[in-house]
């Protein structure tokens, strides 16, 4: 516990850096001429008021906060029974939701869009989380599910269900080509190198015209089908639409609807088989990765089969969310894939907390939807956008969820 | 005794710092062979190299009559060599049971259970430790996580890097029963690197003493315990008369 009079001099401190910040980025404005500027003193003043009050108040706060932070750290492992809890309640909200009364065009196709982002989370979760590979390009794998669907479509005529498992297959096999040239490489250079992969995508996409349409993108991607059966106002002669056979009008929010299980099927089962794979040998061997690659090596462990084997589970799922992206938008672009994408992904991997299944679901919901509600007032997006980020950096250093559930338990020797 | 591994004329190099000038071993089946040397003297390197890490630059290593000097790390330790590195390397944020499931990466499963228990038996504290993660452990028990790692695979040559380092002298006697255990037991050969030569030597069954990356003396342990410059060099308080 701290006493008042260090209490006072710390948020002095902190004041007076404040103050000295804001002289000159609060107290000169540039004058309505364009020439010279004006002063606007009491500002300066009032800023430096607030950090000291702020400083106080945030010294004031219950030390549990640090407490429990300590907590978390030291105990091996943390009870699964609220991590269960909250997911069961998360899948029961997302099964439920075409059905709330807050259930709109916009909040689906809101809620699938968050949903493509659970999924790329959780598979940039395997090659950042869980092997330790730090991915900057994975919007290449994005890219590839995405185009490979589109381009599928455009030339071959095959449908969303034909392209769903094989862009994963594309998309895989773009993992293991990044793969097997990056091997020897980790930390920094690595994520030098998967940058420039991603950007290598894009450019790709963007002046391969012929192939790809460049800049103008790919049109007229069909949504899925229920069963064969489009969900469409009218239909050619010889194809049945759904809702005419289950006998209800059409409604285009039933298109949206579709979409929305579809994608929250796919995400349930990456989750059910990320689940799974980290108690499996390879799963293990990601993470031992992660954690010692020489130990690995002395082991017996195969670290280059090891990456590969990350890196492609990781493209395969991106690729799946790309299917998606495309079937969603109806409509892909290069400039969907940009590196922000990459960086979005990302920050939901780390603010979920590395390995978290729960954790990289609910910073996923968070990041997609955030910029949505922002929108109304645009303004204060980045700094609510930058205040979220600042106080899990905070309180949650390693992630919303930080505590690695073991993969194996034993009760007796 | 056949020799389960023989190494002859071994070089290993860091860029341009030669480690190993030209080392010739033998470790027969069912030996302790302690390795004692000054530090720097390479013996690190030489546990390194016969896993394949730096690679042997001149000279061979032929492990139970098969020829490992040009093969990948973990294809040799699937013929039975398993190594508990330098600095114990455990995986910090992984179980004690998680750690033990790696090492037994190349061993067939179904021995798992048989293997884990008999690791829980020669260190009842990790049995208990089972949920803990491995980079909270104290010095002492990752130590003896890391050789309980080791022994998953089955290894038939267990190469131990300076086992009690930094352990409380109670500690290292433990870990050293383990050892004698292992190998009267198990019947596994252990190649072990110790500066606390005192007790490596007497456990040994043989011993060489490495030098700026050349062997200069190799014995029975007895022998080089009672060898005078041994002494002088390796054993504290051990020099009778000239330094
Ligand atoms: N990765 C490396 N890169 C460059 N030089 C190395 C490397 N590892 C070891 N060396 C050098 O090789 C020589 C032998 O090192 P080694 O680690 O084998 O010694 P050691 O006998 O195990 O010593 P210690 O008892 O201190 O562990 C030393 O001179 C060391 O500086
Ligand atoms: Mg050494």
């Amino acid at each position: 516990m701290m006493g008042a009079a260090p209490r006072l001099k710390d948020a002095g401190l902190a004041a007076l850096v404040a103050l000295a910040l804001a002289f000159p980025l609060i107290g000169f404005e540039t004058a309505e001429s364009g020439v010279g500027f004006t002063t606007r003193f009491p500002w300066v003043a009032i800023a430096g008021a607030a950090v000291f009050a702020g400083r106080l108040l945030l010294g004031l706060l219950p030390q549990r906060f640090h407490l429990r932070q300590r907590a978390s750290r030291s105990t091996a492992v943390s009870d699964g029974k609220f991590v269960k809890l909250a997911a069961a309640a998360l899948i029961v909200f997302a099964v439920l939701l075409p059905v709330l009364p807050f259930a709109s065009r916009r909040s689906i196709d809101l809620a699938t869009l968050a949903l493509i982002y659970v999924i790329l989370g959780w598979g940039l979760n395997v090659v950042v989380g869980l092997a330790g590979l730090l991915d900057l390009g994975y919007v290449a794998f994005y890219a590839v599910g995405a185009y490979s669907f589109a381009l599928a479509v455009q030339w071959f005529g095959l449908s969303f269900w034909e392209m769903l498992p094989l862009s994963g297959v594309t998309a895989a096999t773009a993992g293991i080509l990044l793969g097997i040239p990056v091997l020897r490489l980790r930390g920094d250079y690595l994520a030098i190198v998967t940058l420039g992969f991603g950007e290598i995508v894009r450019i790709v996409l963007n002046n391969w015209t012929s192939m790809t349409g460049g800049p103008n993108g790919i049109g007229d991607i069909p949504r899925p089908t229920v069963f064969g059966m489009p969900i469409a106002p009218g239909a050619p002669a010889g194809v049945t639409t759904f809702n005419h056979v289950i006998g209800i009008a059409y409604d285009p929010i039933q298109r949206l609807i579709w979409l929305y299980y579809v994608a929250l099927a796919v995400a349930l089962i990456i989750n059910w088989f990320s689940l799974r794979i980290r108690r499996l040998p390879v799963g293990r061997a990601w993470e031992a990765l992660r954690e010692d690659e020489i130990a690995c090596r002395a082991l017996g462990l195969n670290p280059t089969t090891i990456k590969l084997s990350a890196f492609a589970t990781g493209a395969m799922t991106g690729g799946f969310a790309g299917v998606l992206f495309a079937a969603r938008a109806g409509f892909i672009s290069p400039e969907s894939f940009n590196f922000q994408e990459s960086a979005t992904v990302l920050s939901i991997v780390v603010l979920g907390g590395m390995g978290s299944q729960l954790g990289v679901a609910l910073a996923a919901v968070i990041l997609a939807t955030l910029p949505e509600f922002g929108r109304e007032f645009a303004q204060y997006r980045m700094l609510i956008f930058g205040a979220a980020m600042v106080a899990i950096m905070i309180w949650r250093p390693r992630g919303l969820f930080t505590v690695r559930a073991p993969s194996v338990r034993l009760d007796q020797t | 005794m056949s020799a389960l591994l023989k190494i002859s004329g071994l070089r290993a190099a860091y860029g341009q710092i030669e480690a190993l000038k030209g080392v010739d071993l033998t470790v027969g089946a069912g030996e302790i062979v302690a390795l004692i040397g000054a530090n720097g003297a390479g013996k690190s390197t030489l546990l390194m190299t016969i896993c394949g890490r730096p690679r042997a630059a001149a000279g061979t290593i032929v492990f139970d009559g098969r020829d490992i000097t040009n093969l990948q790390t973990f294809a040799i330790v699937r013929f039975g060599i398993s190594q508990a590195p330098e600095g114990r390397r455990i995986f910090p944020r992984m179980t004690v049971l998680e750690n033990l499931q790696i090492g037994a990466t190349t061993a067939a499963p179904e021995r798992f259970d048989r293997d884990r228990a008999r690791v829980f038996e020669l260190f009842p504290i990790l049995g208990e430790r089972r949920h803990q993660r491995g980079g909270t452990l104290s010095g002492g028990e990752q130590q003896m996580l890391a050789i309980g790692r080791a022994l998953m695979s089955q290894p038939r040559l267990l190469l131990l890097d300076e086992p009690s380092l930094g352990l409380a002298p109670l500690v290292a006697k433990q870990i050293f029963g383990v050892i004698r255990a292992i190998n009267a037991e198990e019947k596994i050969t252990v190649l072990l690197v110790e500066q606390n030569a005192h007790h490596a030597l007497r456990m040994a069954h043989r011993a060489y003493v490495l030098q700026t990356g050349s062997i200069v003396l190799s014995g029975t342990g007895a022998e080089l315990l009672a060898n005078e410059e041994v002494r002088a060099a390796y054993i504290e308080g051990g020099a009778r008369g000239a330094a």
